[in-house]
């Protein structure tokens, strides 16, 4: 294996990576907090990026500039189906109900972006996104480090709202323990809502670099969304750092064994990487182990 | 008073549908909604049965077509009534492959193991789309069969319907058993099941093998009908959830509820994509129904539909003293 | 009298908490024996320990002359050790019999289970059997999840009882039940230690206690503190200091409890 493929491959992981784990980190917030596993994040992905494109042709807003509006709308989308649907689950299998019902919920949007935007596939287009510069002997185009960016300041900004406000602190009780948090009088209620609200957000800006670095329909959302699940399990559910390194190590994988063996393969490798890592760590890199007395 | 049990009258009307109605196109819809019966019935045993939730059925789906179509090319068997010897060799193929998978899968916890089966899918749909021996994306043909017009169906509609009522009469007697016991305690509180004795694992493995049997043989029939697989169509991950669907629809863990979700499913899924071209809608109207249920009957048709009835037998009794409960090795319902 | 369960020097930690250092226990064959202490002192961490729940760090567990040190919860159980749970743990879903029927053959091979039907017409006399004793027998085919928290407590009584373990070890069995039905589960506790079972019996109900065991041991911050008869146990100064450095509520009941009676 040369040289320049690996450094490729690094560079690639963390600048891509990075974009995943954001989008991921939503999803494993919801399932830490709340024992929801949001299927609907893959095709929430995908309508982050119509919104987006939709900006972008037809009122000429940058890409960039158009998340100031595209943030906000899927945190509203993320909170609407919390509130409609998945606050309604209840009973010993909420956790298996609402996979089927973000399911579902996934269904009626992919519908409707289909009947919206056509199956043909689109990208998202900025000088950013046609144009390269030169890292380490391998052209880049400017997207990948502006959304690597992207990604690290909201990255960032969640960590920051978790540790250090008082609103992250409950998050955080209530990532721990559900029943603790809700006997030391933390409104779980409204932190679960919010908490689907943040994990959908962060869509939107996934989405949008997801959407200027890849072709996409409604159906894309598929490989997306198996890609964001075995990262979080790759990760350990509910663990946020897991997320971050998992995200990171899928495209590096990814990227390495496309190189050193076949394209073809490196879309297959990381699910095996899964596969191998949970037989030996059953509750992922970082998650914490259940006891058998709970 | 002593009635018709749900059952016979069942088999009844199934076994006499084909005679009734001869049209291809009914047939077909019918077909596909056996095989979809079948399979979530297949699913509910273990699924439903032991709450971990498979979202992979569709790797044994996938197992079993390829088995019958490798098998019947490369042994040049002439298209025909012989071939569906291969439906069981199908079933077998799969539940083969389930050991290994269930070993690794079922170590971990159940929300984990929904994942991990989701990995194991994409495993299998890109290795029949990339190796060489699956035919890669362009899929496989199998031999022509030479039955012609309306009559080309029925063979395959009594086989389905076989395999059908072997899944369901499995179903209910792994009920019925002490495994099954096994299986509802661990859904329960799998460590407490543990601490009484119950080998979990062990009973985990044998009901994820189990159910991969049946839907092994449903993707061989399948492959044998349709006469041409492609990856993407048996190794399908809306077959995976929508077999989920059908259960949680009719009514999770229940005998009746994925029988009930499955035809309701499957024979309206067929009807919508044939009538209207248009998927986006079907999928707008599937996804729309669905989260009705949910909302309005979480716990299935099945169990809210018996939940009504008991209530109106009650009101309509004058004594509204509590039913005398079933004799004790009636509560198998 | 011989030692039927020996637990020596068993520690544990979660994390920097030592939950278990170094504590011992005898349970003599055909003894009620009472494991008393402050809360915290680690007297479930012990049951979970003994019972393969939770893994010891050090130490050994032996039962009739077997070492059972870290073995598997259903091990433990096909042995002859049954236990209860504070918080009871019951299977919610399925009927109060079938419960019963969960546990019956303790040791029974996996791919028996598949070819047999769920109960033998003995397994289920004796299933209704115990549910009768318990007073439960009445509500055998309701889903058990509709029972009320003391029928719950019973009903895990009874099908740890069901499957003839030779130890029984009871965790809070008077926790958060009605005094009428605390005396009542006396009585069954004592009924079934004359026809020979063992018990170990984890409890906050001084009273509770002291009628009922033959033997008590207090433990301390993860230790066994002192062992001995009931009244040499009360009279003991360093129980008293032991529940006084606790300073919790909920022990400052059972001191006042054991200074008046």
């Amino acid at each position: 294996m040369n040289s320049s493929a690996l450094i490729h491959a690094i560079i690639d992981g963390v600048l891509t990576g990075s974009v995943y784990a954001l989008m991921a980190t939503g999803l494993t917030l919801v399932f830490g907090v709340m024992d929801i596993i949001n299927l609907a994040q893959g095709i929430l992905v995908i309508l982050g990026a119509y919104l987006s494109y939709t900006l972008s042709v037809h009122f000429g807003v940058d890409l960039f500039v158009g998340l100031i509006f595209t943030i906000p709308t899927l945190f509203v989308v993320g909170v609407v189906i919390e509130r409609l649907f998945v606050a309604r689950l209840k009973g010993p299998e909420r956790t298996a109900m609402s996979i089927l019902v973000t399911y579902a919920i996934s269904l009626v949007i992919e519908g409707i972006l289909n009947e919206v935007y056509s199956i043909n596939q689109v990208q998202l287009q900025a000088w950013y996104v046609n144009r390269s510069f030169l890292i380490f002997g391998i052209y880049l185009p400017y997207i990948y480090l502006l959304g690597f960016i992207l990604a690290a300041v909201l990255l960032g900004s969640l960590y920051f709202m978790l540790y250090r406000t008082r609103f992250g602190a409950s998050i955080r009780a209530s990532l721990s323990d559900q029943t603790a948090a809700a006997l030391v009088g933390i409104d779980t209620k409204r932190v679960a809502t919010i908490c689907f609200g943040i994990g959908v957000a962060v869509t939107a800006a996934g989405g949008m670099i997801y959407g200027a670095t890849n072709a996409f329909n409604a159906s894309t959302s598929y490989d997306l969304i198996s890609r964001l699940l075995t990262i979080i399990v790759l990760g350990g559910m509910g663990s946020l750092g897991g997320a971050l390194v998992a995200g990171i190590l899928m495209v590096m994988i990814g990227d390495v064994v496309a190189v050193v063996w076949s394209p073809i393969w490196s879309s297959m490798s990381f699910f095996v990487v899964l596969v191998i890592v949970l037989s030996l760590r059953p509750q992922g890199l970082f998650g914490k182990q259940s006891a058998r007395v709970a | 008073m002593k009635q018709t049990p749900w059952w016979v009258l069942a088999i009844v009307v199934f076994t006499l549908f084909p005679l009734v109605v001869t049209n291809p196109f009914w047939t077909t819809i019918a077909i596909f909604t056996l095989i979809y019966m079948g399979c979530a019935t297949s699913w509910n045993m273990f699924s439903g049965y032991s709450g971990y939730v498979s979202l992979g059925t569709a790797i044994f789906y996938g197992c079993g077509a390829y088995t019958m179509a490798l098998i019947s090319i490369h042994s040049h068997m002439p298209g025909g009534a012989e071939q569906f010897l291969l439906v069981p060799v199908g079933g077998l193929v799969s539940m083969v492959i389930a050991v290994p998978l269930g070993a690794v899968a079922l170590r971990v916890r159940r929300h984990t193991f929904v994942v991990i089966t989701i990995a194991f899918f994409f495993v299998f749909q890109l290795a029949a789309i990339n190796a060489n021996f699956t035919g890669g994306p362009a899929g496989l043909s199998l031999q022509l069969i030479g039955w012609q017009g309306n009559s080309y169906n029925t063979p395959f509609y009594y086989v389905a319907l076989a395999i059908l009522v072997f899944a369901v009469v499995l179903s209910a007697l792994v009920r019925r058993s002490r495994f099954g016991l096994q299986l509802l305690a661990i859904r329960d509180d799998e460590d407490r099941a543990l601490g009484l004795g119950v080998k979990v694992k062990a009973v985990k493995l044998t009901g994820y093998t189990l159910s991969a049997f049946t839907v092994g043989m449903m993707g061989a029939l399948y492959a044998m009908f349709l006469g041409q697989i492609y990856p993407q169509f048996v190794f399908d991950p809306v077959f995976d959830v929508t077999v989920a669907l059908m259960a949680f629809l009719g009514g999770f863990g229940t005998l009746l509820g994925p029988l009930v979700g499955g035809l309701i499913l499957e024979s309206s899924q067929q009807w919508l994509t044939a009538t209207y071209s248009n998927g986006s809608l079907y999928l707008i109207l599937f996804g729309a129904l669905f989260l009705v249920v949910v909302l309005f009957m979480p716990q299935g048709i099945v169990v809210k539909v018996k939940d009504m009835w008991m209530k109106r037998s009650l009101k309509a009794s004058d004594d509204s003293s509590i039913p005398t409960p079933a004799t004790v090795t009636g509560g198998a319902k | 009298m011989t030692t039927l369960l020996e637990a020596k020097d068993v520690s544990r930690a979660f994390g920097g908490l030592k939950a278990l250092a170094g504590c011992s226990l005898n349970v003599e064959r055909g003894s009620i024996t009472g494991l008393i202490g402050p809360n915290g002192s680690g007297k479930t961490t012990l049951f979970n320990v003994i019972t393969g729940y939770i893994k010891a760090d050090s130490g050994s567990v032996t039962f009739d002359g077997k070492d059972i040190t870290n073995a598997r919860p259903n091990a433990v159980f096909a042995l002859g050790i049954g236990r209860t749970f504070q918080m009871t743990r019951i299977f919610s879903r399925i009927s109060v019999v079938e419960n019963m029927l969960v546990a019956t053959q303790r040791d029974e091979s996996w791919l028996r289970g598949l070819t047999r039907s769920k109960s033998s017409k003995s397994e289920l006399d004796n299933a209704m059997e115990w549910l009768d004793f318990v007073g439960l027998a009445r509500l055998a085919n309701l889903q058990a999840g509709s029972l009320s928290y003391g029928q719950r407590k019973l009903l895990e009584l009874a099908y740890v009882l069901v499957a003839d373990p030779d130890v029984i070890l009871l965790d809070e069995p008077a926790g958060g039940v009605n005094l009428t039905l605390i005396n009542e589960i006396g009585e069954r506790i004592r009924t079934l230690n004359k026809s020979g079972k063992t018990f170990l019996i984890v409890e906050h109900n001084m009273e509770f206690v002291m009628n009922l065991c033959d033997t008590v041991t207090v433990m301390h911050q993860g230790r066994n503190l002192v062992t001995g008869q009931p009244e040499e146990v009360r009279a003991n100064p360093l129980v008293l200091d032991a529940y006084l450095g606790g300073g919790d509520d909920d022990d400052e009941e059972v001191i006042e409890e054991m200074t008046n009676g």
